[in-house]
């Protein structure tokens, strides 16, 4: 990996208080993000992907400053942005635009496509007044929208359309970084391929940066040329692509990826499927030792008793575990 | 052998502010004992109103459903509410995708289920509970003595989906009909839950009709599929025949637009262009034409049915034209 790293996470810790007390020490608080290094590359397609309760969101959430980091550093394109206030913000809320699973809860339904648009346009000044118009056409053409649709209201769309204003107003702030939450797992499978392969025409097009998060590991491996995998609130393993989804090393992505369906009729074309052991623990009670040891089929007792951290592997991807495939 | 449950010329329209509109047009499909059919389709094909209709379930006052519908050879589709309620939960069973629409927050889990026992059957309260737990671990609740006496609320999504699907074991029905049952939940939950409920099935001999619009979860679970588009059935077949021949356009793009999780990633994913027709739409000729890649001006009439064996396809394309259009896939 050559390129600079455009956004990173660095031991970046979020806790969130379930219970307060006035005994101090005595509330319980569940670490959604646990001391979690991450770095997303420029040009790169980041693949984020976790069951409910990984963590996965609250650290996309983080990432774009949407809510407060507890522990660790934001770090954008070489600045420390963990604690930037809301005027020294103002250009990385510019760069880095977030994408949300469901667009109907994100766009203004009292408000016309053309408005929602034009008014990020006019707070952030990217274009005068005159060149707007303009603007919002070629924005509705990026994402496959004809002009019209600017003058209707965002309830005379369909769920896929609907994802394609949210796109569009997004690509409105010209952003360096797009960090977008599940936001093909609302739609139905048709149209998921139409909006999964936006997203490639767009990377392509705008050379965009992407952090995708997403628990569909087939729209993972479609979009991502990086991948990391969330466990608890920890990444359980990180690499390229194919290294990965070809030969996953540690136990818990090896079990995720055999645990998928498969569409196709026969049984020999499947992976072995792994079926683990209980439900994920409870994120404010998690295990001593590995987080995944309460599943994990090749538990011993090191596992038990010391957490492993990120190590690589010879083929340049890191695992958290004490006994990675040699 | 004659079918469990017949569905002939089903048409369901229901009464809007807009006029009526039909959501199922014409459909027809059986239930064999002890097999697994699946309906597949998009949100708003009509999947889940085709079945719901026939068990009743859906607003009468505001629902209008036409055709015929037997099971165990008895008319089902009029009878009264009396007469159903009999028959659900003891002879037809239904697990829906959120298991808060079938237990009651205010009560126990094992007291709703021993309940549904009791409904049904004649036995003593402490032989339903006993029962109960026995389901419970059936189902591979831990602790099952002492699950019996958690509130929904106490469990967590996977476990309440177990505990629906031991209260729909429960009068060990015939059949049961489960509506995405694992739509929401994880991946390594769902293959959990799916690897119980085909156990449980086989060893109930239930047969099951799989509503999803998960092709995988079809190709692992079902015996035959019926695929549903815009309220009709437009292809139907074994799983074998569905996967490895498919006939129908819409089936292909169903298939084609997943994103392979081995092998070559394609650069694009094939997608299938445009949305499905409103549900209010009377044009007579084949309801995918707009979307398809193989349409014909011949697709403005109503569409042939090409049929071989139980493969059935609503399509006008003959076999050697589907070959030059979608060469059958060599699987790898």
């Amino acid at each position: 990996m050559t390129a600079a790293p455009l956004i990173e996470a660095r031991a970046l810790t979020r806790e969130f208080v379930l219970r307060r007390s006035w005994v101090p020490g005595s509330g319980q608080t569940l670490r959604a993000v646990d001391r979690v290094d991450l770095a997303v590359h420029k040009g790169e397609t980041l693949g984020l992907v976790g069951e409910s309760g990984s963590g996965k969101s609250t650290l996309g959430r983080c990432l774009t400053r949407l809510i407060e980091t507890t522990d660790g550093a934001v770090v954008f394109d070489g600045q420390d942005v963990t604690r930037l206030g809301t005027r020294g913000l103002r250009p990385f809320r510019r760069s880095v635009q977030m994408i949300f699973q469901d667009p109907s809860s994100s766009l203004n339904p009292r408000r016309r496509v053309g408005d929602i648009l034009s008014e990020p346009l006019a707070i952030h000044s990217i274009h005068p007044a005159r060149e707007i118009p303009g603007r919002l056409r070629e924005l509705m053409d990026l994402v496959g929208l004809p002009a019209a649709a600017l003058d209707r209201f965002p309830h005379e769309f369909s769920g896929g359309q609907r994802q394609r204003i949210g796109i569009a107003r997004a690509l409105a702030m010209e952003p360096r970084l797009i960090v977008a939450d599940e936001p093909v797992s609302a739609l139905d499978v048709s149209v998921q391929a139409q909006v999964v392969n936006l997203f490639a025409d767009l990377r392509e097009r705008l050379s965009l940066t992407y952090l995708f998060i997403a628990h569909d590991l087939g729209v993972v491996r479609q979009v991502s040329t990086r991948v990391a995998i969330m466990y608890l609130g920890s990444v359980m393993e990180t690499g390229g692509t194919d290294t990965i989804f070809d030969a996953p090393a540690h136990p818990y992505t090896e079990a995720l990826l055999s645990a998928i369906p498969v569409p196709v009729a026969d049984p020999a074309a499947r992976r072995r499927r792994i079926i683990l052991k209980g439900e994920i623990p409870n994120a404010a009670n998690p295990p001593k030792g590995c987080k995944f040891v309460t599943r994990c089929p090749y538990a011993q007792d090191l596992c038990r008793a010391e957490r492993p951290a990120l190590r690589p592997l010879a083929d340049g991807r890191l695992v958290a575990c004490h006994f990675p495939p040699s | 052998m004659s079918p469990l449950l017949d569905v002939r010329h089903l048409r369901v329209t229901f009464t809007t502010d807009g006029g009526p509109v039909t959501a199922v047009h014409d459909v027809s499909f059986a239930v064999q004992p002890g097999e697994v059919l699946a309906v597949v389709g998009e949100s708003g094909s009509g999947k889940s109103v085709s079945l719901l209709s026939v068990l009743g379930l859906v607003d009468r006052r505001r629902t209008v459903v036409e055709g015929e519908a037997t099971f165990r050879g008895e008319p089902i589709l009029g009878l009264s509410e009396r007469a159903l309620r009999r028959i659900r939960g003891r002879d037809i069973a239904l697990i829906s995708q959120d298991p808060m629409t079938a237990l009651t927050p205010v009560h126990r889990i094992g007291d709703q289920i021993a309940e549904q026992i009791r409904a049904h059957e004649r036995v003593s309260r402490h032989a339903a509970r006993d029962r109960t737990v026995a389901l419970l671990r059936d189902v591979n609740i831990p602790m099952p003595e002492r699950a019996v006496d958690r509130y929904p609320h106490e469990l967590s999504g996977g476990m309440r989906q177990r505990a629906v699907i031991a209260m729909a074991l429960s009068c060990n029905p015939a059949l049961l009909v489960a509506d995405e049952p694992t739509t929401a939940l994880d991946t390594t939950v769902q293959a959990q839950v799916l690897d119980m409920l085909r156990r449980l099935s086989a060893q109930h001999g239930s047969s099951v009709v799989l509503i999803t619009h998960d092709m995988g979860v079809v190709a692992e679970m079902a015996t035959r599929v019926a695929v549903m588009y815009a309220g009709r059935i437009v292809e139907t077949g074994t799983v074998a025949e569905l996967f490895d021949d498919p006939w129908h356009p819409y089936t292909w793009g169903l298939l084609d637009s997943i994103p392979p999780l081995t092998g070559p990633r394609p650069r694009r994913l094939p997608s299938i262009a445009g949305m499905p027709p409103p549900p209010g739409r009377t044009e007579p000729g084949c309801p995918f034409a707009p979307r398809c890649r193989a349409a014909m001006p011949i697709c403005r009439l109503p569409p042939p049915e090409q049929v071989a064996g139980g493969h059935r396809a609503l399509c006008v394309l003959d076999a050697p034209t589907r070959a030059a259009l979608r060469p059958p896939r060599v699987a790898a």
